[in-house]
Parts: structure tokens; C-alpha cells; sequence
């Protein structure tokens, strides 16, 4: 099931997003951080593939280079064979902490990628009602952030980004700061989107759980310089309730990748498992 | 911008609290003095003691006989106000024009040159200290000055106002545009906004309730700042008719433009409280 080396393939699907020799260093006070070292990995169209990694090992510069909003130090990212260097229309990037601007309502918010591309809202009226209808929001469309929960808050930050039609989706550790209960009401959430709507998704998370419940394939990253250090297959089949992640199977595989994360680290990593 | 964010380190960490800029000048005061009252009871105790510290201001000067050139009663004020408006009343038009077209002047340039500076780290450094010294030095030394070059008409007295408010304006208003929110920027940019549409829906915004805070006091300031020009020469605003009635020993009349006044420094708090309460309450 473990599947060694650098930028393995799925089976099948054509590469719909590739990484390819991404190094990043960035200057700080302190010195050059190698944030991102030499990282290559190829997503197959209509993949969910999850990264993961502890805190600070450059997931998350990863995803931003993916989303075309900083550059790469070496290397480029490829989406359907074309360079990303900027931001790109087919990419929708979901959030830490679901980033809506506090002065906008919900429907707002929802609409703001509309007005930022000049197009008028009304005429995707429908398109984002069935949306927020799908994601529970219905009713809410007048409520500002503040009125929201945590785990409303991020499901309006995804049709925010689902809202554009995007045909790949960016997900910078977007239910980290939720509990566990409702993150994983998320994770279902997400799953069942994906299944219906077919869009690949990079998923950037630091808890193993999280990813082997989610993920097609995971990414494993390690801290300072970010390399990818394993990829693992999960072949656990689909719909997964979440009651899969109470089976033996389920901790078999989150067992595998935790200790494939310490020795592969050597130094403790600060994953969290559950 | 757009280098601005290219070599930042993706970090969403919350950024710092802003409440340390925000505390000298906080609308929370405001909104419970002006938002908390909620029940009959509640206005019926603030009248209740609003009667008895007037009534009770009326009954101890007149039984103490104070005279009128000391302290007017409450109701000689009152008397005065009612019977001399019309003589007062063309001196309110002076100093609210001085007021409003200073104040236009003083924060649209306060805004802008706030709104470009903060982009550029480099000049912001080099302007800093130029805008403490507008700030911390009274524009009002700057009156006579301004007189022998003016003349006693309003020229000397808007220019005064503008330089008053216009900096407090500027410096509320770069507290407001410095706070940047790198997460909400590079959201914009993820949906390719332009720099210009970050400025005008993120930027701005963010920015927004410190700007209401600097129109706040910038106001205030330039209020203070007019009546003082008026004081200090020409022949009209209600500044020169406290000076007027005050050389006459005509209190009752000196009080009543003391009470015009005071009524044009609230309602300025009051219309901003409301601005603030309508554009910026989302920050609460």
C-alpha cells in the first residue's frame, strides 16, 4: 500500500496537477528558512490528495505556490500542462479559519469572487442558493461572520470558493481550528462534495486522522526543508461513514504513517493522531 | 502588493491586537453612554438627574445670590438664548462654515495622504515625524500668523481648522490602513483581484473604523480649533461672541454661545457615534 519515491502516480487518471522540483527558501530576520525543498508530487484529475505534515514544515507554502499567490525559489507548478504563476481562475484556494471579511454578510462574502472578476452576482443567484442549501447555510444569508460558528463559517468559506466552479480546489488546513465534532461533521461534508462534484482537491492537514479519512493519497512531508518523505495509498473504500475511523484497519493505517512520520523525521514530529 | 506578499511567509496567525492603537480613542464609551440605555426607568433616572443638577445649579446661585456676572442661573441662560438667538444665530452659520469646509479640506487630504503613505514603508518613515509635530502643536499659535497674511476674514480660520483636523484625521486613519491582514489579501488575489480592487474592498474597508474614529476627533479638533481663530481675531463666530459678551460682563449671553457650542460638539460625537455604529460595527 506504501508507495516509495518521489511524485508516484495515482493509477490511472491524467495529471491534473503537477509539482515539479518546487524549492522555496525566504529570507527572514533570523536567516534563509528552506521552507520547501526539492518537492515533487502529480495529482491525477479528480483526486483527493492530502499533505501532511507538522506544523511549520512548509505545507502550507506549498499549497500558496499551487495557488499561484507567491513565486518559487526553483521548480514550477503545472495545472493541466500550463505553468501556475499567478492566480488562476480554476483554482479556488479554501482557508485557515475560514478567512470571511467581517463587515460583509454571508451572501456577501459568498459573492465576493463575482464582484472581484466583475461579473454580476444575481445572474449566479441560483447557482450559490443551491449551494448554501447544500451546505446547510439556507436562512443565514443575512448573517455576518460574527453570528456564525466556527463550522458555518467554514462552509461558507468553501462555497465562497465552489461558488467560481473551480476544477481544482486548494484546502490550507481549513477545519483546524474547529472542534472535533464539528470538524468531523467537515470532513463528511467535504467527502460527500467531492464525490458529487468530482473536483480534484489538495488538502493540507496535520492530523493524521483527518487525512487518511479524506485522502485518496497522502503526502508526507517533513519539517524544515519540506521534502516529501512518503506517500501512502488509502485504499479504504468510498463513501466512508465516518464509523471507518473507528475500525482496526482505520488505526492500522494511521499507526503506519505516524511511525513512518518518526522515524522518517528522526526528531519527534508533532502530528497530532486523532 | 504583490511583492509585498510574494516573499511573506504564508502565516494566518491572528494578528497582533490592535486595541492598544485603537484604546485612546475607543467608541466603547460612546456606545454605552449612547447604546446601553434600554428601559423607560432607565431614561426616566437619567432626566430625573438631569433636572436636579439644573434645578438644583438654579436654586443654590439664587440663594446663595450669586451674581449674574459670576454665574448666570440655568434659567437666565435659558431666557437669554431664547430672546438673543436671533443675534447669535448668523455667528453659528460663521463658525459651522469655518467648521465644515476646514474639516472637507483637512480630512480628504488626511485620508489620501494616509491611505498612500502606509503603502510605502520607506516615506512613511520620512513623513512621521513631520505629522507629530502637526498633531502635538496647537494650529491656533499659527492664527495671528495666519491673519497677517489672510486678513480677518474666514481664509485664516478654515486654514486653521484644516491644519487641525487634517492630521489626526491622517494618523487614525494610518493606524487603520497599517493593519494589514495578509490572509484577506491573498484571498482577494486568489480570485484575481486587481491592486486596486484589494484597496477598494479590503484595504478600505479593514481601515474603516479607524478612519471614523480620526473624523471623530479630527471634528472635535477643528471645532476647538475655530472657535479659538475666533477668539483671536475678526469680528464674527461664536469664538469672537464669547470674547464679545465677556468684555461686556454679559454672562447670561456668554453662557447661552457656551451652550451652542457645547450643542455642535455633541451632535458632531453623536452623528460619528452613528456612522461608526453603521459601518464599523463590525468590529465590536
Amino acid at each position: 500500500m506504501q508507495v516509495r519515491g518521489m511524485g508516484g502516480n495515482a493509477a490511472g487518471g491524467s495529471a491534473k496537477l503537477v509539482v515539479d522540483h518546487a524549492t522555496k527558501h525566504y529570507q527572514t530576520r533570523s536567516g534563509v528558512v528552506h521552507a520547501l525543498e526539492d518537492y515533487s508530487m502529480t495529482v491525477a484529475e479528480g483526486e483527493l490528495v492530502c499533505v501532511l505534515g507538522p506544523s511549520g514544515c512548509g505545507k502550507s507554502t506549498l499549497l500558496w505556490a499551487m495557488a499561484g499567490l507567491h513565486s518559487l525559489t526553483s521548480g514550477e507548478v503545472r495545472l493541466d500542462g500550463e505553468p501556475v504563476t499567478r492566480p488562476h481562475p480554476a483554482i479556488g484556494m479554501v482557508f485557515q479559519e475560514a478567512n470571511l471579511l467581517p463587515w460583509r454578510s454571508l451572501i456577501k462574502n459568498v459573492q465576493l469572487p463575482f464582484e472581484l472578476k466583475g461579473l454580476k452576482p444575481e445572474a449566479y443567484r441560483e447557482r450559490i442558493d443551491r449551494l448554501l442549501a447544500r451546505v446547510g447555510l439556507k436562512g443565514f444569508e443575512s448573517k455576518y461572520p460574527r453570528e456564525l460558528s466556527g463550522g458555518m463559517q467554514q462552509r461558507a468559506s468553501i462555497v465562497r470558493s465552489l461558488s467560481v466552479d473551480p476544477s481544482l480546489l486548494l484546502m490550507d488546513e481549513p477545519f483546524g481550528a474547529l472542534d472535533a465534532f464539528t470538524r468531523d461533521e467537515m470532513n463528511l461534508l467535504l467527502q460527500e462534495i467531492w464525490l458529487e462534484t468530482g473536483k480534484t482537491i489538495v488538502f493540507v492537514t496535520h492530523n493524521i486522522a483527518e487525512a487518511v479519512f479524506l485522502a485518496d493519497r497522502i503526502m508526507v512531508m517533513s519539517p524544515r526543508p519540506g521534502r516529501l518523505t512518503n506517500i501512502f495509498a488509502i485504499d479504504l473504500p468510498r463513501p466512508r461513514p465516518l464509523e471507518v475511523t473507528a475500525r482496526p484497519h482505520f488505526f492500522e493505517l494511521v499507526g503506519e504513517i505516524k511511525a513512518s512520520i518518526d522515524h522518517g523525521a528522526g526528531a519527534k514530529a508533532d502530528v497530532e493522531l486523532v | 502588493m504583490d511583492s509585498q506578499l510574494r516573499d511573506q511567509i504564508p502565516s494566518f496567525a491572528k494578528p497582533a491586537k490592535d486595541d492598544q492603537a485603537v484604546a485612546i480613542t475607543n467608541l466603547s464609551a460612546l456606545t454605552s453612554a449612547l447604546g446601553g440605555i434600554r428601559t423607560w426607568a432607565e431614561i426616566g433616572l437619567i432626566a430625573l438627574v438631569a433636572v436636579v443638577i439644573v434645578g438644583g445649579t438654579e436654586v443654590l446661585l439664587r440663594v446663595l445670590e450669586v451674581p449674574h456676572y459670576i454665574m448666570p442661573t440655568p434659567s437666565q441662560i435659558a431666557g437669554a438664548l431664547i430672546r438673543d438667538f436671533h443675534l447669535i444665530a448668523p455667528h453659528i452659520g460663521v463658525t459651522l462654515t469655518e467648521l465644515v469646509v476646514g474639516f472637507a479640506i483637512g480630512a480628504s487630504v488626511g485620508f489620501v495622504l494616509a491611505a498612500v503613505i502606509t503603502q510605502f514603508p520607506l516615506v512613511e518613515k520620512i513623513v512621521a515625524p513631520y505629522i507629530l509635530l502637526l498633531v502635538t502643536t496647537p494650529m491656533l499659535a499659527l492664527v495671528p500668523l495666519l491673519i497677517l497674511r489672510f486678513g480677518f476674514g474666514l481664509e485664516p480660520r478654515i486654514i486653521a481648522v484644516a491644519l487641525a483636523s487634517g492630521p489626526m484625521v491622517m494618523i487614525n486613519s494610518a493606524t487603520g490602513f497599517r493593519r494589514v491582514d495578509l490572509a484577506k489579501i491573498a484571498l482577494a488575489r486568489s480570485f484575481g483581484a486587481s491592486t486596486l480592487q484589494i484597496f477598494l474592498k479590503i484595504r478600505i474597508p479593514m481601515a474603516l473604523p479607524m478612519v471614523i474614529v480620526g473624523l471623530m476627533i479630527g471634528s472635535i479638533f477643528g471645532l476647538l480649533t475655530a472657535v479659538g481663530a475666533e477668539m483671536v481675531g475678526g469680528s464674527s463666530g461664536l469664538g469672537n461672541r464669547l470674547a464679545y459678551y465677556s468684555s461686556l460682563i454679559q454672562m447670561p449671553q456668554f453662557f447661552a454661545c457656551i451652550l451652542v457650542l457645547a450643542t455642535i460638539g455633541i451632535s458632531i460625537y453623536v452623528l460619528f457615534f452613528w456612522i461608526g455604529k453603521r459601518w464599523a460595527s463590525w468590529e465590536a
